[in-house]
């Protein structure tokens, strides 16, 4: 442990981020809003999945600092009148869980295909990129509006909310891993034509074992790189299914739908139940994207500054 | 003594878009317990397919297209996958010419040696370790417990090439195909890598193929030579007698082309020419369009290999058989 934690300070991947202020940054942005989402039913004021919370005489309260704004209310309430910021603050556990789970999906999909076909080659290559083609040429919000229309009409758009989380991780996940695959793939391709391949080949290994203990961790720079950046495109593609009313409903809202339900009330003048959600979604969807920007050049050997 | 390996009359093609290529041409030696064979050649003379047609591994669109090749009086050619990877890396190791790309560099060390073991033997992760440092101590490396936690990145060249030994010699093999071992190495290095194969040769009675271009590595490790043109044997026969006398056009010109004392400041003598390529190798003896004693026969008549003037000696050139 002690020993691995001193090869992890002294590795090149340390002393570039220690260098990089704005991976610095957004590392840290991420982690505290991770941290505050996981943690969210005891640092957020109120629940916001407790019906008593509700309260529509409060509703559209603006936030504290505004005319008609009260200290309950940090940045002020929905139009159900719940506590934005507590609101926001479980919607954003909800949108990064599926982020995640969505993501493990595409990876867990893409790598063991990708591998296969790279690995085999042939027709069994074909195959899956030719399907891995046609899954790209599927609009993943066609796809969902397709499942959710049959799925809703077929055990109705009540008990909808409690699939809805599982729903939108497969929707989301079988949508993106063909981006897993034929970066795996790619990978695979250039790693086995390599010469320990060939020298565990010699060894008496086989296919398997090859596959999954040579080459897979040979391959995984590129594959942390496609996941951070994943991670950011799955937290997006579910806000923006919420926003259409495909995703998450109204009583257990993520990010997308809260920014979603508070468009109806924009012209209205409460600009805050839009917009804070708004906010929160890019500046998580922006740490991500750039902490994937930081890894990729930390991993990638060709800028290799060391 | 019985032959621990015999190779008979093997054929080995590549299935190419414009038709079939012949890189191995009825080859034939055999190889017996303890002993070191040579195998000689200009690149693509097919030295190097020859070492993996022995266990069956070679590269697609190549595949085995006639010939036997029996290991301890089986038949690798047919036997089954699941056999013929219990020979391999368990009976027949190779050791690889660049150490740089052969060891995983995600791997451990003694992760890649532990494997290896358990890959034929049911044996635990301690017990693999006992042996591993065992076998990187048989092949000098100095604190080996130490060494096996660290990655191939850290090791220099030539401690990767023992390291890559020591993965070879790990589950006692019979035969060591070392395909170049040296050539990434330099001099000094290269040296002490093959003592450390003929010493270990005769510490385990252990067969070795060394696949090279450098007669002079051979000259010092092994007993008998086969010189490979062309996807031929031209000469075959114990190291010492092939080098000292040899007797195809072939061999003579590429002893003569090693640097010698007594020609200080003159040029190297070189045979004129390069190696045809697969696709355009002449008829009759290959070698006859480089070949300064070639015949009009030699244009028409493919020569056999046949024994020159010892028994053990054969050779594969017209001139010396009429």
């Amino acid at each position: 442990m002690k020993r691995q934690w001193r090869r992890f300070t002294g590795s090149y991947l340390w002393y570039s981020f220690k260098r990089d202020k704005v991976a610095m940054v957004s590392f840290a942005t991420f982690l505290i809003l991770f941290v505050c989402a996981f943690l969210a039913p005891w640092i957020s004021p109120y629940n916001p999945y407790d019906p008593a919370n509700i309260d529509i005489l409060a509703a559209e309260t603006p936030p504290m600092w505004m005319d008609g704004g009260t200290q309950e209310y940090i940045m002020g309430t929905d139009a159900q009148g719940r506590d934005l910021l507590s609101t926001m603050i479980y919607g954003m556990r909800i949108s990064i869980t599926i982020g995640v789970f969505a993501v493990l999906l595409q990876a867990f999909l893409g790598i063991v295909i990708g591998l296969i076909s790279g690995y085999f080659g042939g027709k069994l290559d074909s195959f899956f990129m030719r399907m891995a083609d046609v899954q790209l040429s599927f609009s993943y919000l066609m796809v969902a509006i397709f499942i959710s229309a049959v799925l809703q009409a077929a055990i109705g758009v009540g008990r909808f909310g409690e699939i809805a989380v599982p729903f939108l991780i497969i929707v989301i996940g079988l949508a993106q891993w063909p981006q897993y695959a034929r970066t795996v793939r790619a990978s695979v391709l250039a790693e086995k034509k390599k010469e320990y391949v060939e020298a565990a080949r010699v060894a008496g290994f086989n296919s398997q074992r090859i596959m999954w203990r040579h080459i897979l961790p040979n391959c995984m720079s590129p594959i942390l790189v496609l996941s951070t950046i994943q991670v950011a495109n799955a937290v997006m593609s579910e806000a923006a299914l919420s926003f259409l009313g495909l995703g998450m409903p109204v009583t257990r809202p993520s990010l997308g739908s809260l920014i979603n339900s508070g468009f109806e009330y924009i012209f209205s003048g409460s600009w805050w139940i839009t917009a804070f959600p708004g906010i929160l979604l890019v500046v998580l969807v922006l740490a991500v994207n750039l902490l994937g920007d930081f890894l990729r050049d930390a991993l990638n050997p060709k800028l290799y500054k060391g | 003594m019985a032959a621990l390996l015999e190779v008979k009359d093997l054929v080995v093609n590549f299935a190419l878009r414009g038709g079939e290529l012949t890189a191995l041409n009825g080859i034939s030696f055999s190889l017996n317990q303890g002993e070191r064979l040579g195998l000689v050649g200009e690149s693509g003379a097919g030295k190097s397919v020859a070492g993996f047609s022995i266990i069956n591994l070679i590269s697609k669109p190549g595949y085995i297209a006639g010939g036997r090749v029996l290991f301890q009086g089986r038949e690798i050619s047919v036997l089954p996958f699941a056999q013929l990877r219990g020979i391999r890396g368990n009976l027949i190791t190779m050791v690889f010419q660049d150490p740089m790309m052969t060891l995983n560099p995600v791997l451990t060390v003694g992760t890649q040696m532990i494997e290896t073991l358990q890959a034929h033997q049911r044996i635990s992760d301690r017990d693999a370790a006992d042996i591993a440092v065992d076998k990187l101590r048989q092949v000098h490396i100095p604190s080996p417990e130490r060494r096996l936690e660290q990655y191939p990145h850290e090791f220099s060249g030539g401690m990767r090439q023992r390291i890559i030994i020591a993965i070879a010699l790990l589950n006692n093999p019979q035969l060591i195909i070392a395909d170049e071992p040296t050539t990434a190495l330099d001099v000094t290095i290269q040296a002490e890598i093959m003592d450390l194969f003929v010493e270990l040769c005769n510490q385990q009675e252990m067969g070795l193929i060394l696949i090279t271009h450098d007669l002079a590595v051979v000259y010092e490790t092994t007993e008998k030579i086969a010189v490979m043109y062309a996807g031929q044997i031209v000469e075959q026969g114990p190291t010492e007698e092939v080098v000292s006398s040899p007797m195809h056009p072939y061999t003579q010109g590429l002893i003569a082309a090693l640097p010698q004392g007594d020609q200080r400041g003159t040029r190297l003598n070189q045979i004129p020419g390069t190696m045809p390529t697969l696709t355009s190798i002449p008829a009759g003896c290959s070698f006859h369009p480089r070949c300064s004693q070639a015949r009009e026969i030699c244009s028409r008549q493919t020569p056999a290999l046949k024994p020159g003037q010892a028994r053990e000696r054969l050779v594969a050139c017209h001139m010396l058989h009429q």
